[in-house]
């Protein structure tokens, strides 16, 4: 390949990558668009990407109907803590299920894939009668355990993943060298999964962040209710909706999210750089 | 290992403990014997939850000895959300939905029967047909107190502009009226009509009925059937020829949600849109300054002005232990002032007939005399009580009904699937 051909085709993957990002950022630049026009703008024939008035009616009327920070501050407490139990049970789970292949765990693995087929609606009867006998309705625990259970199988998945990548060769390296099996799983492989970890943990946050159906069905005084669920209190019957306060609202809901993937992304890398340098 | 052990037990208790401590509160009278009821509303719209809670404030002030809780619902996944509560015998003791939501509920045996609870002061105020809405079988699982007929919400400007005849409830259009009038209102960049009909069954049916359309017939055994007649057709009819004869009404429309409709429609694209009452705050809310327009009643046919409709519907759960309570305080909430708070609040019509005739209802300001006098010509929607129907409007009537408004399809075929299609699976739940 010339130099030039490897130009355009270098130029040509970035054009196709700059499309498909403005293709996944439409929906969240038209939110945050929409979050700031008012009213008359949003019912105009020939919207605009920039609001020609921009105010912040649409925020204080969200503030103002609906206990967003509240509800902000339940889904935090149920995404933080639903991540970081998913990750502490799924981190030796998912070695076991890498490292010493057999019947179990091959039927484990299935199991986990399997798992992820089931429909909300299908698990929510006998969940709720579950966490009714554990008096746990009502409860951001009972919730958290919820999350916990609902994303386990796919961090073990992912976990799993992970561990595979780590060449056993270390392990048996640090075998030699004395290490126990306590010893080799904190020193020499933890470190080498920690990107695998945040990962998982990103997307067990995410999961319970943005989850609506379960959080819905079991909480019900409006104290303990997470923000999806509070979101929809801006949807009338028939697809009717309160536009302004509802895009305000939800630009505020998906911060947290952003915040936490500029963040991470840089560990992950890190991570991964970190763990190839391992010896 | 053994170490370990006490550790890994204070763990446990430590965490029963923790989740004990954070379960949710239980029971349904406090320490001092004062009942409490939980009441699920699905009201929405800031003055109608304002509404919704100040009427709760009011009857806690007024009854110490039963109060009432205030929850929050939400129109979306409120069927599995009270399913769920229903199975797990934590549903809320006073319930807020739709009649069309009712009948799996009632026939389920969750909802309690309210016909010996409620007070004959309600049960006279509200008519017949709105009651025939929650009634399945002999019971009636609900009290209907809002309803909302579809009207046409129309561009006062053009309409006036273009000479036609302005419609009353009085001497309405009648169907080939609409379509002649809805010509005229077209060129120039405008559609005389937009019909959002992204769903398009429930608009078909409710307005069929204005012709004398049923489509559903119950025989004397109980059993539904579907019949297509003339009167069936001459809605669907109208619409087919505006959008693929006529070019009178946007085919871009036929898409659209309701909202969808009201940005052309402000910018003079459109020159009506049928749209349910309640859209009235949107337009109110979202119309460019000057803007004018106005309501007209929808189309009248053998039928008059007969529309279906679906009310919101307050029920009592089958589990609460005091439905008598809850009953008195359904019976508060409807008294006919405040079930004109409530309407007014929703941008709805009351069932009350009290309530109809309070004066706030019947001012020409945001069309609400225009509504008020249509009151009298709502029915239950064609398919209320029909088991099956969801499917048969799912995977039946919805996609033919689509193919149909946009000219895919021809009116026998779409009576093919209609009726065959549509009795062969309502003929798998009436076995």
């Amino acid at each position: 390949m010339s130099p030039r051909t490897g130009r355009t085709a270098r130029a040509g993957q970035y054009a196709a990558l700059m499309c498909y990002l403005v293709f996944l950022a439409f929906p969240f630049l038209w939110l945050i668009s929409t979050a700031f026009k008012p009213a008359r703008e949003l019912g105009s024939l020939h919207p605009t990407w920039i609001p020609e008035d921009p105010t912040l009616d649409n925020f204080r009327q969200a503030f103002d109907e609906q206990p967003l920070l509240r509800a902000a501050a339940n889904s935090l407490t149920a995404a933080l803590c639903a991540a970081l139990i998913a990750v502490v049970i799924a981190t030796p789970m998912a070695y076991v299920m890498a490292r010493h292949r057999g019947r179990l765990s091959t039927a484990a693995t299935g199991w986990v894939v399997v798992s992820q087929a089931f429909p909300f609606v299908l698990v929510i009867i006998p969940l709720f009668l579950v966490l009714k006998y554990l008096h746990l309705i009502n409860s951001l625990w009972g919730l958290i355990l919820v999350y916990v259970v609902w994303s386990l199988p796919f961090a073990l998945w992912m976990l799993a993943g992970y561990v595979r990548a780590v060449p056993p060769e270390l392990e048996e390296a640090a075998a030699v060298d004395g290490a126990g099996k306590a010893r080799i799983l904190i020193s020499v492989t933890a470190p080498l999964l920690a990107p695998g970890i945040v990962a998982t943990a990103l997307f067990a946050f995410i999961t319970a962040w943005n989850e609506f159906f379960f959080a819905l069905v079991l909480l019900k005084t409006p104290e303990k209710q997470t923000l999806p669920v509070v979101l929809t209190h801006f949807l009338g019957a028939e697809g009717v909706a309160d536009l302004g306060p509802l895009a305000a609202a939800a630009f505020l809901a998906t911060l947290p999210s952003l915040v936490l993937f500029a963040i991470i992304q840089k560990r992950i890398t890190g991570g991964l750089t970190a763990g190839a340098v391992k010896h | 290992m053994r170490r370990r052990l006490p550790a890994l037990a204070a763990v446990t208790t430590a965490l029963v403990l923790l989740l004990a401590g954070c379960s949710g509160e239980g029971g349904d009278r406090d320490a001092d014997g004062t009942i409490r009821l939980s009441f699920q509303s699905l009201a929405w719209q800031k003055e109608s939850v304002d509404a919704n809670k100040q009427l709760v404030r009011e009857w806690n002030a007024a009854h110490p000895g039963v109060q009432v809780d205030y929850v929050q619902g939400s129109w979306d996944n409120v069927h599995d959300q009270l399913l769920t509560s229903f199975e797990g015998g934590e549903a809320p003791d006073i319930i807020h939905d739709a009649s069309d939501d009712l009948a799996d509920f009632a026939y389920g045996g969750y909802l309690a029967d309210l016909r010996t609870l409620l007070p004959d002061r309600l049960t006279e105020d509200i008519p017949q047909q709105s009651w025939a809405t929650t009634t399945f079988g002999d019971g009636v699982y609900g009290v209907p107190f809002l309803q909302e007929p579809k009207v046409l919400i129309a561009n006062k400007k053009i309409l006036e502009s273009s000479g036609v005849r302005i419609p009353t409830p009085e001497k309405p259009w009648s169907w080939p009226e609409f379509r002649q009038v809805t010509e005229q209102l077209t060129g120039k960049g405008t559609y005389g009509v937009a019909w959002p009909l992204k769903e398009p069954v429930s608009v078909t049916l409710n307005l069929g009925l204005s012709s004398g359309g049923q489509l559903f017939h119950r025989g004397a055994d109980g059993k539904v059937t579907i019949r297509s007649n003339e009167g069936d057709r001459v809605m669907p009819g109208t619409v087919r020829d505006q959008v693929n004869s006529d070019r009178s009404a946007a085919r871009s429309a036929l898409g659209m949600g309701g909202s969808d409709t009201l940005p052309g429609f402000f910018g003079g694209k459109y020159a009506m849109v049928p749209l349910g009452f309640s859209y009235r705050q949107q337009v109110v809310e979202q119309a460019p300054e000057g803007f004018e327009w106005t309501v007209l009643p929808t189309p009248a046919g053998s039928g008059g002005l007969a529309q279906g409709v679906s009310p919101q519907t307050l029920s009592v759960a089958e589990d609460s232990p005091h439905k008598k309570e809850a009953a008195q305080f359904i019976d508060f909430l409807l008294r006919p002032p405040n079930m004109v708070r409530l309407a007014r609040g929703d941008w709805m019509l009351p069932t009350g007939t009290e309530a109809l005739a309070d004066p706030a209802l019947h001012t020409e300001e945001n069309g609400w005399a225009t509504g008020t006098a249509l009151a009298r010509s709502l029915r239950p929607a064609p398919a209320q009580s029909v088991r099956g129907y969801p499917e048969w409007k799912d995977k039946v009537a919805t996609p033919a009904l689509q193919e149909y408004y946009s000219g895919a399809i021809g009116t026998e075929e779409l009576r093919k699937r209609l009726v065959d299609d549509g009795n062969r699976v309502l003929a798998r739940y009436q076995r």
